[in-house]
């Protein structure tokens, strides 16, 4: 505890997408992500430095702030730390404004307002390459003498580019008095820690002085010859392309429609070479074990569960690809530009397309990052929605059962057939998420317009070395998934499949006999008109957990269903055997809004501090996801005219 | 800039929201329509940047006419209409040519 105390804690604060969390990737070797759009960190990060000397210092990211006087939950956040209104954590020793060098005019008014909190305060002038790149006359010494604060230049996006705040932190580590600048008051330091600042007075405080803020940043700029603002940027002529009220949605559509083809066609082939190597892996154990119980639990739980799980990675690796290059790109917030009218038609803003895009991910960082939502109704409203969104985990789902069941066939423009059913599965999520958000709207008050005031970046070439980072990332999260919580479902599916084992002579499968088959007779009942089988009902139920081990279990249900398992770890052609159409489309549409899995509710509990919301947010899609299946399983019947 | 200042600056002023396309303008004053959260629309729209005097330029107008994007100093942003219509600007003539 005294060796954690006595480590000097830094904090990194600045304006929204200035590149904090670069700078904090580079100072503690932490990989948190990075992205080109405001609200990208909605958390406090913590990580440790070891400088040249050796000594340690705590450093923590917080999410952007554009003053000191919050009005997001994020903001909040930062807020409280800056300001010492934390119970369990001291105000930071040192302050370090990150400001974007290329736009000072901004970024150097938080500065402004920080320099008055009376904290040692240190400007990293971020993004200086840019800035260079762009010809503006960047000075640190300069602007270091007009602020009366240190000013050091970093590129949070290159490595050893935190090399001169590493410097800094080392030397003030070494003299701590020095952090404090010539011409500012030194802090009112207690047992060597700031003491909290009064709320009331900080507020007014900044507010009184944005307007004089601004002539301060003014007079600064001038001195520096920085005062010229761009005429006509690269960005400006992208955005007349992309922002355009009819070419704007147009590229849009393209660019979505393009990455569920691609996610569909480009991944195929590794597919189908991760499904050999695991069926020559259950060929191999199968020759290697007698049969019996080991060689089950190998070949029918362990391949056939979790195997036919791993074979998505391709999928998923694309799908994050796409999404990662869009993050990086600077179009996100251009996209929700683009959809703000749309989702007004609904009662939300441009302010919750991205918690709900990052939902496609995962719903549970998308239920976090309605944390930039400032309004609380939008908020909830975001939370409750964002499961609708098709999370990676569906993907397979999706996959497996759109493989099988819908031919591999264009339909003509080299559309492909299968891409398109996918793309329609995501529409029917997201055009379920409107509906849902509009009864919403009927059932509560409608408020006030609110604010969209949302920045719209400059556009940046993606980072490889970024992307490289992110997909590495994902790539491990799948895999750790796949060998951990999958496969000790599957394991755990496999013994209920397997135990009791059926007396002698008994008729049917074993399955039918065991416990799981037992439940699943029973769910049965519930499923049934909606045209599910024994072994789909039982398959859902670890679906709960993580939605991608539905497919697996349904590849240990029917391995263990089978006569023999000389069809392991392929459950296409199993299903494709056992299942009618109608069946198939049924599921697909239950997929589609499906009660979302365990971690999804207990982060909505965690984000609105109550179980009311995960309640009602179970509820309505189970019913949706009822009475979808329902409809679906109907209707296709009725269409192929099945008795 | 105190939102009910009695005299009225002697350009005509307009709203954000009705200024034309890529018209470069200045703003004059950023003010609150009427009740308490239009209060705190006008300082939030202050801490982003709209502040008297600093220059402003519509990009771009979505379908349907909103949101817009809007260039304040160096910054995009999008705004609403409604947004837009606290910021009074006054256009500046064509082409200005700066030192």
């Amino acid at each position: 505890m005294n060796a954690v105390a006595a480590e000097p804690l830094v904090a990194l604060v600045g304006n929204p997408n200035c590149g904090k969390t670069a700078l904090f990737n580079l100072l503690t070797g932490s990989r948190q992500k990075i992205a080109n759009y405001a609200g990208v960190t909605v958390e406090r990060k913590e990580g440790r430095l070891r400088t040249a000397s050796g000594s340690r210092v705590r450093v923590l990211d917080l999410p952007g702030a554009y003053s000191l006087r919050p009005r997001t939950p994020d903001e909040q956040i930062t807020c409280d730390f800056v300001l010492g209104r934390l119970a369990d954590e001291p105000r930071p020793d040192v302050v370090v404004a990150v400001v974007d060098a290329t736009n000072l005019r901004r970024h150097l008014r938080l500065v402004l307002a920080l320099r008055r909190l009376g904290q040692p305060v240190i400007v990293a002038l971020n993004m200086v390459d840019l800035a260079r790149r762009r010809g503006l006359p960047i000075d640190a010494p300069a602007l270091g003498r007009e602020l009366a604060l240190p000013v050091v230049e970093t590129v949070g996006v290159r490595a050893g580019g935190a090399q001169s705040l590493l410097d800094y932190l080392e030397r003030q580590h070494a003299a701590p008095e020095s952090a404090v600048a010539d011409g500012v008051d030194a802090p009112a330091r207690a047992g060597g820690r700031a003491a909290p600042l009064d709320e009331a007075a900080a507020v007014a405080a900044d507010m009184a002085s944005v307007a004089a803020d601004q002539h301060e940043v003014e007079r600064i700029l001038g001195r520096l010859g920085l005062e010229g603002v761009p005429a006509d940027t690269p960005s400006d002529r992208i955005d007349r392309f992309v922002l355009h009220p009819v070419v704007g949605p147009l590229v849009l559509s393209a660019t979505l429609f393009l990455v569920f083809q691609a996610v569909f066609a480009w991944a195929q082939p590794f597919m189908r070479a991760i499904t050999a190597l695991i069926a020559a892996l259950a060929g191999l154990i199968g020759a290697a074990l007698p049969a019996g119980l080991l060689q089950s639990l190998l070949v029918d739980g362990v391949l056939a569960g979790a195997g036919s799980v791993l074979v998505f990675l391709p999928q998923i690796v694309l799908l994050f690809a796409f999404i990662l290059v869009l993050e990086d790109s600077g179009y996100l917030p251009r996209a929700a530009f683009l959809l703000d009218r749309l989702m007004g038609s609904v009662g939300l803003s441009g302010r919750s397309f991205i918690p709900l895009l990052s939902s496609f991910a995962c719903a549970v960082p998308g239920i976090l990052a309605a944390r930039t939502i400032p309004n609380a109704r939008d908020r909830t409203v975001t939370i409750l929605i964002a499961p609708l969104m098709t999370c990676s985990a569906r993907l397979p789902v999706y996959t497996l059962l759109i493989g099988t069941f819908v031919p591999a066939r264009t339909v003509g423009f080299g559309v492909g057939l299968q891409g398109l059913v996918l793309f329609v599965l995501y529409a029917a999520g997201v055009g379920g998420a409107f509906a849902v958000a509009w009864v919403l709207k009927r059932l509560r008050r409608a408020n006030a317009i609110q604010p969209l005031q949302m920045e719209l970046p400059t556009y940046h070439v993606p980072s490889l070395r970024n992307l490289g980072i992110g997909l590495l990332q994902r790539v491990e999260v799948f895999v750790r998934r796949v060998g951990t919580i999958i496969l000790a479902l599957m394991v755990l599916l496999w013994f209920l499949s397997s135990f009791p084992a059926p007396p002698a002579g008994y008729p049917g499968p074993a399955i039918e006999y065991s416990l799981a088959g037992r439940l699943g007779s029973l769910l049965a009942y519930l499923f049934a008109p909606i045209g599910f089988n024994w072994q789909i009902s039982i398959a859902l139920v670890p679906g709960l957990a993580a939605r991608e081990v539905v497919v697996g279990a349904l590849g240990t249900v029917y391995a263990l269903s089978a006569a023999g398992s000389d069809v392991a770890g392929q459950v296409a052609p199993l299903i494709a055997r056992a299942w009618t159409l109608p069946t198939a489309f049924a599921l697909l549409a239950w997929y589609v809004f499906a009660p979302q899995c365990l971690s999804t509710l207990v982060a909505a509990r965690r984000e609105t501090n109550s179980w009311r919301y995960p309640a009602i947010m179970a509820g309505y899609q189970f019913a949706l996801a009822y009475l979808a299946a329902g409809l679906t399983y109907h209707a296709s019947r009725w269409l192929l005219a099945l008795p | 800039m105190p939102p009910d200042r009695p005299t009225r600056p002697p350009e005509k002023t307009l709203g954000l929201e009705e200024l034309p396309l890529h018209t470069d303008a200045r703003i004059v004053a950023v003010e609150a329509r009427k009740g308490h959260e239009a209060a705190d629309l006008a300082e939030r729209l202050a801490e982003i940047g709209f502040l008297p005097g600093e220059r402003v330029r519509l990009l771009a107008r979505a379908l349907f006419g909103e949101p817009l994007a809007v260039r304040v100093g160096s910054d995009t942003f999008a705004l609403r209409r409604s947004e837009a219509a606290c910021v009074r600007v006054v256009a500046l003539p064509l082409r200005v040519l700066r030192p």
